[in-house]
């Protein structure tokens, strides 16, 4: 069974990426977590920060472009694993490891499958 | 359970049979809405005809064959673009024997699990064990047939998509949400004054109580409910809602007392007191009033600290201040109460007690009966709020 472990982060997490202080220890409990993970990993990635965002949307055949994020919360899309559990529970346990759960939150879906 | 007429009696084993056969076939595929689907015209005939026609001797092994008769029927009409795994399921096993073993304590572990909504985790429990539709929950909890049945739907699609396991055995952790799922739901009812859903959840107490083997606390939740259910005719007089220390004992079910306190006293043999025990504990103290005439408040305080001890809330606190109002005096336990936080003292019950506590002492209560009566959601018990601290004397 395939799951999405989707992660929020909150601002200051996406500023401690590119903090000289701060994102060896940050870069280094994410390296952790893929480690941890190891072999369920099948894709995933990291996104940049919310200011890089663009959101488009199509009504009534007119284009509307926004700058920034779909919504403005205060815990942001930061990346997604794809990851192999045999059910909803070991998801969780996974997910419950992640950097972000301490900080901002992680959300568990499961992948929809295509075909 | 809820009369003892026998047609209530058929339709009681009817529901019985149905609900370890959705257990057993939901472990087996993971499907619960499918297994509800594969059994629902079975039992529909069983509870039409059971009353007509008496209840089988073996009653799961009727709705079993006639589920798979019926099964195989929808399968040559659907075909196999349709993926009735639990239909399936039903078609392939290979015996005349109905299931024996009894999962629907893994169900109830299932439809209480951590991912799902807790409040539709009991009203699932009566779906898929009871066998109750969504018009019967949904009156039950004063909630729309269509909304209900939206939010079982979800519920039980969440199951299946995001593959939430089914765990046959519970650990004590899962029982205990259990537990709490029931007496959500209980409490919800009673204060509510709804009466079918309050002998539901008595339902499914007992049957969590039979299916853990009766471990110490689900028999503590099922004495608890005993309790409290014994007392309902006394709560209201006439439309009027009467507190516990004026009921009328007369007025309580001894029947239901009876059972709570031997339910209970079975429960404490095991010496692992718990919370539910705790509780069903504090309302047996109050059950002495109707033998004794006078209630033990030293033993009431004594047993909500140790409550407190397991199960810290809101509603322990206010009752353990209210008990030290009788068995210390009114003075401490407006020490107490005003050393609690607002999530405990701003709200209805605390305002109550502050109002209450305030009379004992001689000052004026009707600050503080003003909040409660704001606070109150039942008209019944502003009325008598009302009356007790603003009818002109």
């Amino acid at each position: 069974m395939k799951y999405a472990v989707i992660v929020y982060e909150i601002d200051d997490q996406f500023e401690a990426r590119n903090d000289p202080a701060r994102k060896d220890e940050y870069w280094k409990t994410w390296g952790a977590y893929s480690q941890f993970l190891g072999d369920r990993v099948s894709g995933g990635a990291a996104l940049q920060g919310v200011e890089t965002a663009t959101t488009i949307r199509l009504r009534d055949g007119e284009r509307k472009v926004q700058d920034g994020p779909f919504a403005d919360t205060k815990e942001r899309l930061g990346g997604f694993f794809l990851i192999e559990a045999a059910d909803l529970d070991e998801a969780i346990r996974l997910a419950n490891e992640c950097p972000s759960a301490k900080t901002g939150s992680v959300e568990v879906r499961p992948v929809l499958p295509i075909g | 359970m809820r009369t003892p007429d026998p047609q209530a009696a058929a339709a009681e084993a009817a529901r019985d049979a149905y609900g370890r056969l959705v257990a057993w076939l939901a472990r087996r595929t993971g499907d619960l809405a499918g297994a509800e689907d594969a059994l629902a015209d079975a039992f529909e005939s069983a509870l039409q005809s059971w009353p007509r026609d008496g209840v089988p001797d073996r009653p799961e092994a009727w709705l079993f064959q006639a589920a798979r008769r019926r099964g195989i029927d929808a399968h040559r009409r659907r075909l196999v673009r349709d993926q009735a795994e639990a239909t399936l399921e039903l078609m392939m096993v290979d015996r005349e024997e109905a299931p024996s073993e009894d999962h629907r304590l893994g169900l109830m572990g299932l439809c209480a699990h951590e991912a799902i909504d807790p409040g539709i985790r009991a009203p699932l429990m009566m779906q898929t064990i009871l066998g109750l539709n969504a018009e019967q929950i949904g009156r039950a909890f004063g909630v729309a047939a269509a909304t209900m049945g939206q939010r079982l739907g979800r519920a039980k699609r969440k199951i299946k998509e995001a593959k939430i396991p089914f765990e046959p055995e519970l650990d004590r952790a899962r029982l205990a949400v259990v537990c709490e799922a029931i007496y959500g739901a209980f409490g919800i009812a009673s204060e509510a004054g709804l009466r079918d859903a309050t002998q539901d959840a008595l339902v499914l107490g007992r049957l969590a109580h039979r299916a853990s083997g009766e471990d110490p606390e689900t028999g503590g939740l099922l004495a608890l409910m005993l309790h409290v259910d014994a007392r309902r005719d006394a709560r209201r007089l006439g439309g009027r809602y009467v507190p516990l220390d004026e009921q009328d004992t007369g007025r309580w079910r001894r029947d239901r007392i009876v059972e709570a306190e031997s339910v209970l006293m079975a429960a404490a043999r095991h010496r692992r007191p718990g919370r539910f025990q705790l509780e069903a504990a504090i309302q047996s103290a109050h059950a002495q009033r109707a033998l004794s005439g006078r209630t033990d408040w030293d033993a009431i305080t004594d047993l909500y600290e140790r409550l407190l001890a397991h199960n810290d809330s809101a509603g322990a606190r206010l009752g353990w201040i209210a008990s030290l109002a009788e068995s210390r005096s009114p003075s401490t336990a407006l020490q107490a109460l005003n050393a609690e936080p607002s999530e405990v003292t701003d709200t209805q019950p605390g305002w109550a007690l502050r109002a209450h506590l305030a009379e004992a002492l001689g000052q004026d209560p009707r600050p503080a009966a003003e909040k409660a009566i704001a606070l109150s959601p039942d008209p019944a018990v502003q009325a008598h709020l009302s009356t007790r601290y603003f009818a002109t004397r």
